[in-house]
């Protein structure tokens, strides 16, 4: 097979599900690579984080919710599972506004949903806490691990350890964000960006475009995903969202700390900050022995390539969050293969 | 976990709606997107409409997916 010599790197785990699932990468020619990106917001979850959501589930009179994909991330002693399993009360909810429910439900416990996600997510969750001042509910408690996608895109474009020649760009992302702040990551970084859709056919036309970018020697911003994503994107989301959460520092698995790449609440909705209400003890992080996530969640390693993959680690007994997320890039790699 | 399902409005209530999967219904939050109204089609990610879909690119989109089919049928891996 002929070196591959265009890298594309799909940034979001949707994607990275979606193409093992419709078999892309082996109707691909031998040319193309795709590599994946650090889109999955669980998997990008740093153990840390994970460890503080599990104290604050073990402190008495709370109700933990959190979305169904964290349940089973380890964090350095267990994973929110286990706190369930040890008897504390912790649920899996659809959205935000089901644990604001609870909330209300309940007036004396504390109700705290551990928020991750993207852009895509995030105003959800801003509209929740606008909802729950509105509606003067004093026992819901948002643990904000949300993440802004576009800093951890600049970090892998600056990055000269892995040399990727565009973007196919997260199409749900993008419905809130539009395709103006993917500007600089074109114009600085010189890498073309696709923001596309989900469907096979989107896929292979996120691809098309941007392999013809690169033999052009052309970075452009492209929208594929026309049926949904506009330039300015949903103006509404973006300025909850701003009037909510601010930019903070923010750890990512993998990818270390990045600047300016999370979300936390305002001075104003501190009454609502997880963080602020619950002073909890962490334990010291222990990296798991021969997990390869970090390297993975970068594009640098494929799941093959890691030790554990499909020995210790496996999607009943996972070892890393890669493996536990649905759309994790070793959860994908186990289920369809490399495909 | 971007994941995003669209669905068509069958009623707007206030800053409510109900949407239809494709048989499945379901209330949802309209609090973020502006302007919807019945018989839209719209994208729903953790019980919130988070965008319009364009009916006429939608079309466009399973036309190709169809088209699609076609060229798969014969594939061997």
């Amino acid at each position: 097979m002929k070196k591959a010599n265009i890298k594309l790197m799909e940034v979001c785990g949707t994607h990275t599900m979606a193409i093992a699932k419709a078999g892309i990468k082996k109707m691909l020619p031998g040319w193309i690579e795709l590599v994946s990106g650090p889109g999955c917001p669980v998997c990008v979850t740093s153990q840390g984080d994970i460890d503080r959501a599990i104290e604050v589930a073990r402190t008495k009179g709370v109700i933990m919710t959190t979305f169904g994909d964290m349940m089973r991330v380890p964090g350095t002693k267990a994973s929110l599972e286990d706190t369930r399993r040890d008897g504390c009360d912790v649920r899996v909810v659809y959205s935000c506004r089901d644990a604001l429910d609870i909330a209300g439900n309940n007036p004396g416990k504390k109700v705290v949903f551990m928020g991750v996600g993207f852009e895509t997510t995030s105003p959800t969750v801003a509209a929740t806490i606008l909802e729950a001042k509105k509606k003067k509910i004093s026992n819901f408690f948002v643990l904000s691990n949300f993440k802004l996608i576009f800093p951890a895109l600049e970090a892998i474009a600056r990055s000269k350890k892995l040399k990727i020649d565009g973007f196919i760009c997260p199409g749900h992302v993008s419905v809130i964000t539009g395709s103006i702040p993917y500007e600089k990551v074109a114009k600085r970084y010189r890498k073309p960006c696709v923001i596309t859709g989900f469907e096979a056919a989107d896929i292979f036309e996120g691809i098309g475009n941007l392999t013809k970018q690169v033999r052009m020697g052309t970075s452009k911003v492209e929208i594929a995903y026309r049926r949904a994503v506009r330039k300015d994107g949903n103006r509404l989301a973006k300025k909850i969202i701003g009037s909510v959460f601010k930019t903070s520092d923010c750890e990512w698995r993998g990818l270390g700390v990045i600047r300016k790449s999370g979300l936390k609440l305002k001075k104003e909705f501190r009454e609502f900050d997880g963080e602020k209400e619950f002073d909890v003890k962490l334990p010291a992080i222990q990296k798991k022995k021969g997990c390869l996530c970090a390297e993975v969640l970068q594009g640098l390693k494929s799941p093959e390539d890691c030790k554990l993959f499909k020995k210790t680690c496996r999607p009943e007994n996972p070892v890393g969050p890669c493996m536990v997320s649905s759309e994790g890039t070793c959860a994908a790699y186990y289920k369809y293969g490399d495909a | 976990m971007c994941l995003a399902v669209p669905a068509r409005v069958k009623t707007v209530e206030g800053k409510e709606a109900v949407v239809d999967f494709g048989g499945v219904q379901k209330r949802i939050s309209l609090g973020i997107l502006y302007g919807v109204k019945k018989g839209d089609h719209v994208l729903v990610h953790a019980g919130f409409a988070i965008g319009k879909v364009k009916k006429a690119e939608a079309e466009e989109t399973l036309a190709a997916l169809e088209e699609l089919k076609n060229v798969t049928k014969d594939y061997k891996p």
